[in-house]
């Protein structure tokens, strides 16, 4: 028996899902090979941040939480290799830590990533003197909490186990009020939230952020006052290193970005083409 | 005894916290210190009892039944205890996290790779979802849909690039910020102060122990 013919209608309302796969992958794929990268406009919120983080005077001391595993690596870890660029730049103090286990192992890899451009390639950072890598410290906002009180308590050994007492930098922080500035990147719980929260609301803490394209929108009521600027996804990392002028990998991958986005919506308009066109059919 | 005990221990904390936000002297600063060290000890455990909650969860599911997917349990527990080994024994210590030690080589090379690339994979079914969820069904939906289409968009270059004719000020990505910076904020303060609110009550009820289903039991 011969099967009911559908029409091409039909066969929109139906798109197989590897044909969408398909089409995604390549918009993703392709561009990594051109070397090819995009003007951006930059929005309020980077624009803020970079103008902050320009205002923080040459050699201060700077926290920098660095709260995300390898998930969220792809938008986050050019964030955190331009703001090691800027750090290295103006010689800031760093004291890196995370409220995520793999948080300061990406920072390590962050600021590796930040030592291999040319520009810095004759600064020599001295561990224990220029930065210091605290490690993760378990207990969420807990941790920020105490770290108001007391850092060295909160974070008694570096993350290769020195006591902190042995560490240089370590020896004129006592708490949070200590930094100048800070600069987390979030991906999630614990993250910007609970430093805005416990930091910066009940320390004072002046902080910049960079979060996930999906938790972004819900860090947007603190920009202004908490936040002193936000980059958010993909877009607000490249923007950051447009604006700071690091150019990165968030560039580069904006290309590809741009191409997938437009397949989506390509497809979303054949999907509500396709659903009108059959109503109108079934209707008439 | 074995609700009032921990009902009370919920009420002094809970209050002496609320007292130092506002004096955060002695004692009440000390305290909370002391409160945070706790805290910090329990989540230790807890992070054990998840541990072998996973252990007991995977093995049950591989020994028991024989379903194609058992496999995946023993990968679970193989991969926990590798890692585990590697990390505290074979890897200079407390020093395991630093570059060239064999924990660092499985996390750049294996870890970093499978669980961006597990990331990775929700681009494609985001947009497989989207192509069959996005319809235009109600006024709703639309407009829900428009804004989708703009901030889409306008959060990559090539919506300028389309709009580079228009004024400054209305080009696509000034257009998805204002989406952001307005609608989307006011949204997003309007949910923000709905869960305060929500959270504020239901600490007070844990603090004078109007809520104790924690406890567990009836």
């Amino acid at each position: 028996m011969a099967e009911p013919q559908t029409s091409f209608i039909d066969r929109l309302m139906r798109i197989d899902r590897r044909v969408i796969f398909i089409f995604i992958g390549v918009a993703l794929i392709f561009p990594l090979f051109l070397n090819v990268t995009e003007r951006i406009q930059v929005s309020p919120e980077v624009q803020m941040l970079n103008d902050a983080l320009n205002k923080v005077p040459d050699g201060a001391l700077v926290l920098y939480a660095l709260d995300y595993d390898p998930p969220s690596a792809p938008e986050l870890q050019p964030m955190a290799v331009a703001a090691f660029k800027v750090a290295l730049k103006k010689k800031l103090k760093m004291v890196i830590i995370g409220l995520w286990p793999q948080g300061p192992q990406q920072a390590n890899m962050a600021l590796e990533t930040a030592l291999r451009d040319d520009r810095f390639k004759d600064v020599k950072l001295t561990y224990g003197v220029d930065y210091v890598n605290l490690g993760f410290q378990s207990g969420n906002e807990a941790v920020i909490q105490k770290m108001g009180s007391d850092i060295p308590t909160t974070f008694p050994r570096d993350y290769a186990g020195t006591p902190v007492g042995q560490i240089p930098i370590m020896k004129s922080i006592r708490n949070l009020g200590n930094f100048d500035f800070m600069v987390n990147i979030s991906a999630g719980y614990p993250g910007t939230r609970e430093w805005v929260q416990f930091g910066v609301d009940r320390f004072g803490l002046k902080m910049i952020s960079g979060s996930t394209a999906v938790q972004t929108p819900e860090m947007s009521p603190y920009v202004g006052r908490q936040l002193l600027g936000l980059m958010g996804g993909m877009r607000g990392a490249a923007e950051f290193e447009q604006i700071s002028e690091n150019p990165g990998r968030a560039l580069k991958f904006m290309v590809g970005q741009s191409v997938a986005h437009v397949i989506v919506i390509l497809f979303i308009i054949i999907g509500n083409v396709a659903y009108f066109a059959t109503r109108k059919k079934k209707g008439a | 005894m074995r609700r009032e005990i921990p009902t009370f221990i919920a009420f002094f904390v809970g209050v002496v916290c609320i007292i130092q936000f506002f004096i955060p002297h002695k004692p009440f600063g000390t305290l909370v210190d002391t409160f945070s060290d706790w805290f910090g000890i329990v989540a230790a455990f807890a992070i054990w009892l998840g541990v072998l909650n996973l252990i007991k969860v995977s093995l049950e599911k591989s020994l028991s039944k024989k379903t194609r997917d058992r496999w995946y349990g023993f990968v679970v527990v193989a991969s926990f205890l590798l890692i585990t080994v590697i990390g505290m024994f074979l890897s200079g210590g407390r020093q395991f996290q630093l570059p060239g030690t064999m924990f660092d080589y499985l996390y750049v090379n294996i870890y970093t790779p499978l669980s961006s690339t597990m990331f990775a994979i929700l681009a494609f079914f985001v947009a497989s979802a989207s192509y069959r969820a996005f319809r235009a069904r109600s006024w709703e939906a639309t407009l829900l849909l428009i804004a989708a289409f703009l901030v889409m968009l306008g959060r990559v270059p090539v919506g300028d690039t389309l709009t580079g004719f228009m004024p400054e000020g209305y080009r696509m990505s000034e257009v998805a910020n204002w989406i952001m910076t307005y609608p989307q904020v006011a949204g997003q303060r309007a949910i923000m102060i709905g869960i305060a609110l929500g959270v504020a009550s239901a600490s007070l009820r844990l603090i004078l122990g109007l809520e104790r289903s924690y406890l567990g039991g009836e």
